[in-house]
């Protein structure tokens, strides 16, 4: 058998404003693997959400088009009773935002058995509460036998978003999706977050889609990187490919806007104009070209495609060819100790 | 001479209960924290949430009763509700730019409300003062009739710089300017807040979570846990040089931008935690609170743990 867990082909997630759909998630295909933690890396509004909302079927009235292929089988528009046989099963999530994503008025333990008792119906109450325990403490959580009982409000923020972690990884699922998971949280807390996910990972061999916009993270998790702009990828590779050697503009500027803490920089690298909004997204040649408009037209490719520049490393459109920043010489020196 | 000086600042809020509700315990948010800023300088507040660092940008501000201690802004000394004419010398930059504008007041209202407060202006004259202020942040002065859901985060956040520049401040309190604006716009926002500070000379108290950010603004730094400071240096001290166990801590916690590093910082951190969990006791009495600091330099002071 393959080592292909999912694999989406051609994507494309529109919304309806007024009377018209519009792509956020514009064509994308991927595929992720056993035991492999791939990044997702985007400013909001570049349609990393909304991919993974896709796969999970969380869109309501979206229009989604393409495969999604889970374990050989196409999910996408699935009906949610099908769905649900996936869900929380084979398929969980981890949201981002622990203070709101967990119901106020129940118990953290009949929490984590709702996911549990949907998908082991002849599970006796008193093993599942076992369970359950053994879960809180796998997720680090002290006192599990007490914290069962507790209501989420008695919960700090670092300990709601283990719950968050324990109730999808209830019925050890083979594609962990993670939504931003540490992005409300404190670095000491996000540090142990991660490390905990990363053994998760290794223990159960499964597949991590990790969603974020904090390239620290990426750094520190990931294998593989998709920068996602405008709904499309524009680069995708392995991690240490894409720190070394980014290509497109659009990863390149990202990387170069973030204060670094082992490097002096006197000035952050400012994208040039705002992320479109969903209405306004240029849908015709390449999406960032707005952003970079020191660069000559004749750069840019007119249906710009992911090339295949080394094994693995896939960039799209040509302007990467002909890219450099306007402050180029500062900013070749910053790089070069970037990288050094 | 010091712009700001905090003395023994201590914010404790009443836990009320029982028949008459009367007060049966108090939680300790800010206990005890002295430090100075100098005129042109980033001072960086930095902690956990929880750690007391808002509560204490909110009593410089006098949005906060104070239970203690005093806070002297030029030699005066600030007390809740007085010197009127010194409060404005002290403005402050919220952490939401969604939240912290008025949706139903236009950019001109916005800007223009502290102007009202303290300066008698004729309706041109405030109108002109307005678009001078967008202009200085980078804003179109065609603006002002526009609502603040008409501009991006970056741009709100503008406004709410322009705002706190409107009466010519000399300190700007800013708590977590850019934590909720991606990383581009950060860049934005924070280049700007630099060069906006050497032109017009502002002192800034800078608080915030995010020790990259920190490292890039401030000059000095002191790092708060439960309601105390546990050390406080200057930028290479506090990066290069943590002395407190907390500090190491928070110092390992951040995430490498190099890929290659990870197993060495993965097997750094658990050595870190491990000392931290290891000399918690050492490093903070029996309620969790970290003692007295003592100077290690001139500059760096620790709260290292009392001897004998």
């Amino acid at each position: 058998m393959s080592n292909t867990l999912l694999e989406i082909k051609n994507l494309k997630t529109s919304f309806r404003i007024g009377e018209e759909y519009y792509a956020a998630v514009d064509n994308v295909s991927l595929n992720v693997n056993k035991n492999e933690v791939l990044a997702i890396v985007g400013e909001s509004g570049s349609g990393k959400s909304a991919l993974a909302f896709s796969v999970m079927g969380l869109h309501n009235r979206a229009k989604i088009e393409g495969e999604i292929v889970f374990k050989g089988r196409n999910i996408a528009n699935l009906p949610s009773k099908q769905m649900n046989k996936f869900r929380g099963n084979e398929l969980a999530m981890i949201f981002q935002d622990p203070l709101t994503a967990l119901n106020p008025l129940m118990e953290i333990g009949r929490q984590i058995d709702e996911a549990l008792i949907l998908h082991n119906k002849n599970m006796p109450k008193k093993k599942r509460k076992e369970y359950i325990i053994d879960l809180l403490e796998k997720v680090e959580i002290p006192r599990p036998k007490h914290v069962y009982n507790q209501f989420p409000h008695e919960l700090s923020g670092g300990m709601r978003q283990r719950v968050i972690i324990a109730i999808a990884i209830a019925n050890q699922p083979e594609l962990l999706i993670a939504d931003e998971p540490t992005t409300a949280l404190d670095v000491t807390i996000q540090a142990q977050i991660l490390d905990l996910m990363r053994e998760l990972k290794d223990d159960l061999g499964s597949g991590v889609i990790l969603i974020t916009h904090d390239l620290g993270v990426v750094a520190e998790m990931a294998d593989r990187v998709a920068v996602m702009y405008a709904g499309e990828i524009v680069e995708i590779a392995d991690v240490e490919t894409l720190f070394e050697n980014p290509q497109h503009p659009y990863t390149r500027s990202l990387l170069s806007s973030i204060p670094l803490v082992d490097d002096a920089q006197d000035k952050l690298h400012v994208i040039h104009g705002i992320v479109p909004s969903l209405k306004n997204l240029p849908r015709q040649g390449c999406r960032f070209s707005a952003r970079i408009p020191w660069i000559d037209e004749s750069a840019h490719e007119e249906n710009p495609e992911l090339h295949e520049i080394s094994p693995g490393h896939f960039v799209r459109c040509t302007c990467y060819k002909h890219f450099y920043f306007p402050e180029e010489n500062k900013e070749e020196q910053n790089h070069d100790t970037a990288q050094s | 001479m010091t712009l700001l000086k905090v003395d023994d600042l201590k914010v404790h809020f009443p836990i009320r209960g029982g028949i008459l509700n009367r007060k049966i315990d108090s939680i300790k948010a800010v206990d005890g924290v002295s430090f100075e800023i100098q005129p042109g300088e980033t001072y960086g507040l930095v902690g956990e949430s929880g750690s007391g660092k808002t509560t204490t940008g909110k009593a410089v501000m006098g949005l906060n009763k104070i239970t203690g201690g005093e806070i002297y802004f030029k030699d005066e000394l600030l007390n809740a509700g007085k010197k009127v004419n010194i409060r404005k010398d002290i403005q402050m930059i919220f952490q939401d730019p969604y939240s912290s504008l008025n949706p139903r007041k236009r950019v001109l209202d916005i800007i223009a409300e502290p102007l009202r407060n303290y300066e008698k202006l004729s309706k041109k004259e405030e109108k002109k003062k307005v678009q001078e202020l967008l202009e200085k942040v980078g804003l179109s002065p065609e603006s002002i009739l526009k609502y603040p859901h008409e501009f991006s985060g970056g741009q709100r956040q503008r406004i709410g710089v322009a705002r706190a520049i409107a009466l010519k401040p000399k300190l700007i309190i800013m708590d977590e300017p850019v934590s909720a604006l991606d990383v581009s716009v950060q860049a934005q926002v924070l280049n700007f807040m630099q060069d906006l500070q050497k032109e017009l000379n502002l002192t800034y108290l800078f608080i915030s979570h995010d020790l990259g950010v920190v490292k890039h603004m401030c000059d000095r730094i002191g790092i708060m846990y439960n309601g105390r400071y546990v050390e406080e240096g200057t930028k290479e001290e506090i990066f290069n040089d943590p002395q407190h166990i907390y500090t190491k801590r928070l110092v390992a916690a951040i995430p490498d931008i190099n890929p290659q590093n990870r197993k060495e910082n993965l097997e750094f951190r658990e050595e870190v935690k491990n000392e931290f969990s290891n000399s918690f006791n050492n490093y903070f009495d029996e309620e969790g609170l970290a003692y007295q600091l003592k100077p290690v330099t001139d500059t760096h002071r620790v709260a290292l743990p009392e001897k004998g």
